[in-house]
């Protein structure tokens, strides 16, 4: 048995090759299904040297990856939590790069006339008074939030929504926009996923535009002082090309099927 | 039904086409799996034995554990595994999540308990015949479970297949504690999951078809050198 522990620590040992000088950055899924990490993190390598390894997780998950310290940096969109994330210590600060927006989703015969609607919560009221199918994130990611509190402002006669129409995946974007394909169910959905995603179906894009739909991201480097072992001199080298002329170009410029997807909004300092 | 032929033709494409990303995958997915066979057999081989072999108290119960344990939810054992190397988690120092490394001991814990109740099968069965023979000789537990195994090697190598196979199809663990980085710790499994996500189905069949392909050639392989050793009677 001894020799087969020594075997065990030498696989152990191998299969941890060496590292490069790399970055690992939690980023939300609709984030990377833009595409638009494609095209930054060449970028990033060839002017920093910087190899930022993606952890592509939910919100919730992101900001938990955070507290624990398994990442030098996060990339979210929820605002209250990350104000929270920062407030407690657990991030340095947060700064805004850019923004998107949610879009509903639903089926090309429109049942619940979602194209007459003229805001985000009128979107909503039209489902739910004739209990359209409705597909639901329902995994406390930031596009889940957004929608928790949209339905929050519509006041229905029920406190939250239920019933058979609406069905919550539990699942991420990807995986709930092929729910809503299968079930030809509503869905709010970023932009960048819808865009991107492959198997659209009978799905159309129905409703957008409501500045209450905006869908900030910002990034916040992971604090040192609670994990010594965070790289924070690379997140703040990222963080200033993140917020610089090139980054806000490349963001700006960045489209999926003609499409405008990103406004770049960061501050510079 | 136009993806799945799709997906069999993207396999070919990539393949033929010699997509460097992929054969990149298909390595990383070879090297972690391969190195969690390895050490789940060192485990799990003397342990299947060792209770074939041994009378003790609670046998039966370990026995009963080992086999329920064969059924591990894989993402409960990520979510274990996450814990522990997390930089917040007991064994947080070492570094080792997101790394091929965490992906590998997630898959160590999962195949463990497979190839120990199987090689207890069959190492017991064996122990039947074999068991009025060894005690005459006078031989020590040591070299009772090294004849045993060895004699029973081409049945055992069942049982390390069934944890190749479970181990190189697995997702729900290695996604949590590999992170599905790109160039670091994709594998097949997790592109296909990432695939799947972004609606591409013809993309993820194809990879599939890939995942499959390779399981194959490997059992092929591993049939073919074993075949070597017709001559003998076990």
């Amino acid at each position: 048995m001894k020799l087969g522990w020594k075997v065990l620590v030498a696989a152990t040992l191998i299969a941890s090759a060496s590292h490069a000088e790399t970055l690992r950055m939690a980023v939300t899924t609709s984030f990377y299904n833009s595409g638009l990490s494609e095209v930054l993190l060449p970028e990033i390598k060839a002017d920093l040297g910087l190899e930022v390894q993606l952890i592509v997780v939910g919100t919730g998950q992101a900001l938990r990856l955070g507290k624990a310290g398994d990442v030098d940096a996060i990339l979210v969109h929820f605002r209250i939590a990350e104000e929270d994330f920062v407030e407690g210590g657990f991030g340095t600060h947060r700064r805004e790069i850019m923004y998107n927006d949610f879009v509903f989703i639903g089926p090309s015969d429109d049942p619940a006339n979602l194209t007459e609607a003229n805001s985000a919560i009128d979107a909503l009221q039209r489902i739910y008074a004739v209990k359209a199918t409705f597909a639901s994130r329902g995994d406390d990611s930031g596009t889940h939030k957004m929608e928790m509190n949209l339905w929050d402002a519509a006041e229905l006669s029920t406190e939250l929504p239920e019933g058979d129409w609406y069905r919550a995946a539990g699942a991420s974007m990807g995986a709930t926009l092929n729910v809503a394909s299968g079930m030809n169910a509503y869905v709010l959905s970023d932009r960048a996923s819808w865009l991107s995603f492959g198997n659209k179906g009978d799905l159309v894009l129905l409703y957008a535009g409501d500045p209450a739909l905006f869908n900030q991201y910002a990034y916040i480097p992971v604090n040192p002082t609670l994990h010594p072992h965070v790289h924070s001199e690379l997140a703040l080298i990222l963080e200033d090309w993140l917020t610089g002329a090139k980054a806000a170009e490349l963001i700006t410029n960045y489209t999926v099927n003609g499409e405008d997807l990103f406004t770049f909004n960061a501050s510079t300092k | 039904m136009n993806e799945i032929t799709q997906g069999f033709w993207d396999a070919w494409a990539l393949i033929l086409f010699f997509d460097p990303d992929l054969y990149e995958i298909i390595f990383l997915s070879l090297r972690v799996t391969v190195t969690a066979v390895v050490i789940a057999s060192l485990i799990g081989l003397p342990i299947g034995a060792l209770l074939a072999v041994n009378r003790f108290r609670h046998r039966r119960f370990v026995i009963a554990l080992l086999n329920a344990l064969m059924g591990l939810p894989p993402v409960v054992v990520g979510l274990f595994v996450y814990m522990l190397l997390s930089r917040a988690g007991p064994l947080g120092g070492f570094g080792l999540l997101f790394s091929p490394s965490a992906m590998i001991i997630a898959q160590v814990i999962i195949i463990t308990p497979l190839i120990a109740s199987i090689s207890h099968q069959t190492v017991r069965d064996l122990w039947a015949n074999y068991h009025d023979l060894l005690i005459s000789l006078n031989t020590t537990r040591a070299q009772r479970i090294s004849a045993l195994l060895w004699d029973s090697r081409r049945a055992l190598l069942t049982a390390t297949l069934a944890g190749f196979g479970r181990a190189i199809g697995e997702v729900g663990a290695i996604i949590i504690v590999g992170g599905n980085i790109d160039h670091a710790t994709r594998v097949l499994t997790t592109a296909i999951a990432l695939e799947t996500g972004k609606g591409n189905f013809a993309f993820a069949m194809g990879l599939g078809m890939v995942l499959i392909m390779l399981a194959i050639i490997v059992n092929l392989l591993i049939h073919n050198l074993t075949k070597t050793e017709q001559a003998s009677t076990w």
